[in-house]
């Protein structure tokens, strides 16, 4: 896909996390849009998927560790065709395979369950592993918070990757600098997050815009061409991105719009989207 | 009489694996840098390319064991049972119990015969974080026979399998040809009229020597092994109960939430009759030999005995 097409489908996607926030009347926009993009270009272009068969053995796999943010993963499943559109209206509802957070036995492509801070990483490990041990082709994904590499077992699981040189393993920073109690760097700092990893023998990417796709398609290409160790993509993004008001405010990590702010925001969408289409 | 073997359970497991990775290609045993304490160091001599060392992080161990068997692996977890289902009960839980991911955790060191490392290590509380699990299977074997039966039946087994395991050498009270084990069912060791003393673990066989002892006062004691706590054998427990009236339950374990709250409650719900807990009551244990914290916290034959008789009268 183009960089035009993915930045129409990552429109498409940021429509769905609103819809699925707003009908749920709870969830986490916030950080769902700041990585809307990073997953559209996982799905769309990265990896070796198939939503017809979403178990088959040899597919890459993706870990959410930043399991809240399961409306972005959603919106990107179902518009890749592992389920309808539709039912992303469903999210967190009861009875529907669309869990608050993700549910490996409940929902088409997710491979494993998460939400839990810092257990999403290590998951992704022991596929890499697997992997490795079964001199199998796939890679391995997995996105994390940078709130949430505040949780030790985020370097507990680098510290074994990078023992274990996991270079079939990339590990995803989205760096949107908020967590729920404030500015990662008052709450609890995790800089500098790429030295962090260097020091856990990983290569590092840094990404100076996370939600620009030519920047995405060099970090994923270097990542893939690594060999003998895991890689970090440390991306720096915009919270609440694609939405005005939504952009760069804390309060927006885990609330849902009401009915005004709901229109306004598919409203801005739409018109994101139109642009888009007429370029 | 001849002298009676002892083999602790942790060795029987370690042991087993390496039968069972004859076997089977597909299993894998995790460690956290206590290889030759669980004993699962004799796998690794065996099959190092399928031990997977994964230093000391409890719960990087338990996430990384989800993610092979995600991948069509079968890894046994091993390490203490305080690290088991103490440090990495959220990540047993969440990233295992959740999805109901076939992974097995051996969790060796188990109760107070842990002895001289005291408190820390002496985890009396593993049967209640466990078994509240949805979908977990716990079992707690009473010798080296039933530990090397529930290994294989573990791996037969899909879905998460919790294994209690000992440090100290107990007697094999099983070795008989015609000895069958099956997760979820029960067996009566000894038959009795007066009281029904269910034990689970090492508590079997201290439950043999209190009916022995008991019998010399003239009090016909029936001994049940409930190997497997869950799920539990509903039918025999309510059965072998009704039997006697006098319900005595007997584990290494805290009593709240453990193996005798269990039985509680299948007979409070079927049958309900006065149960009598045997176990840890309510506080942490100590350093000392095994076999004397056994006798201090009354859990020996002679002190399951004294208990059994105090609650009859």
């Amino acid at each position: 896909m183009t960089d035009q097409e993915l930045k129409i489908k990552a429109n498409e996607v940021r429509k769905g996390i609103i819809e699925g926030v707003y009908n749920a009347k709870s969830g986490h926009p916030g950080g769902s849009l700041s990585a809307a993009d990073v997953l559209t270009y996982l799905y769309f272009e990265e990896m070796n998927i198939d939503p017809k068969n979403p178990d088959k053995a040899d597919r890459d796999r993706f870990v959410l560790s930043k399991g809240h943010n399961a409306p972005a993963l959603y919106a990107v499943l179902a518009n890749r065709g592992y389920f309808p559109v539709e039912d992303l209206k469903t999210l967190r509802h009861t009875g529907s395979y669309l869990q608050g957070h993700p549910c490996k036995n409940e929902t088409p492509g997710v491979d494993a369950s998460s939400g839990s801070l810092g257990q999403g990483i290590s998951v992704a490990v022991g596929m890499a592993l697997a992997g490795k041990m079964d001199n199998a082709t796939y890679r391995v994904y997995t996105l994390l918070g940078d709130g949430e590499i505040e949780e030790g077992q985020v370097w507990e699981a680098s510290m074994f990757a990078g023992t274990r040189h996991l270079d079939n393993l990339c590990v995803i920073v989205d760096n949107n600098g908020l967590q729920i109690d404030g500015p990662i760097e008052d709450v609890d700092s995790p800089y500098p997050i790429a030295d962090k990893f260097r020091a856990f023998n990983f290569h590092t990417i840094e990404v100076a815009d996370g939600n620009d796709f030519s920047q995405l398609r060099d970090a994923f290409a270097e990542a893939r061409d690594t060999k003998g160790a895991p890689t970090a993509i440390i991306m720096k993004t915009l919270k609440g991105k694609g939405v005005s008001y939504m952009e760069g405010q804390v309060g927006w990590h885990g609330k849902a719009p009401n009915e005004e702010q709901y229109k306004q925001a598919m409203d801005e969408l739409e018109k994101a989207g139109e642009a888009l289409c007429q370029k | 009489m001849s002298e009676i073997k002892k083999i602790a359970t942790r060795q029987s497991y370690g042991e087993e694996l390496v039968e069972l990775g004859k076997e089977h290609d597909d299993l894998l045993v995790l460690d956290a840098d206590l290889a030759e304490a669980t004993k699962t160091a004799i796998f690794r001599k065996a099959f190092p390319e399928r031990h997977i060392d994964c230093g000391i992080q409890e719960a990087d161990m338990m996430g990384i064991a989800a993610g092979l068997a995600s991948c069509g692996k079968v890894p046994f977890c091993s390490t203490f049972a305080m690290f088991a289902a103490g440090r990495a009960y959220e990540q047993v839980r969440n990233s295992i119990g959740y999805p109901h991911l076939n992974v097995k955790i051996g969790a060796t060191h188990a109760g107070i015969s842990v002895g001289e490392d005291g408190a820390t290590h002496q985890c009396l509380e593993d049967i209640a974080l466990m078994r509240v699990i949805p979908g977990m299977v716990v079992i707690n074997p009473a010798d080296d026979v039933e530990a090397r039966a529930a290994v294989r039946a573990a791996y037969e087994y899909e879905g998460p399998v919790y294994l209690r395991f000992g440090r100290l050498a107990v007697p094999v009270i099983n070795d008989r040809p015609d000895y069958k084990f099956e997760i979820g069912k029960g067996y009566v060791v000894k038959e009795g009229s007066d009281v029904t003393i269910f034990a689970t673990g090492l508590e079997v066989d201290a439950a043999n020597t209190a009916a022995e002892l008991l019998a010399k006062d003239g009090i016909s004691a029936e001994i049940v092994n409930i190997h497997t706590i869950k799920p539990i054998d509903k039918d025999l427990i309510i059965k072998e109960a009704e039997k006697t009236g006098k319900v005595v339950t007997v584990e290494e374990h805290s009593v709240i939430g453990g193996f005798g709250s269990a039985v509680c409650e299948v007979l409070s719900e079927n049958s309900p009759l006065p149960v009598k807990r045997i176990g840890v009551y309510d506080r942490f244990g100590e350093s000392g030999p095994a076999v004397e914290l056994l006798h201090k916290y009354k859990l020996d034959g002679e002190g399951i005995a004294e208990q059994v008789k105090a609650y009859l009268q």
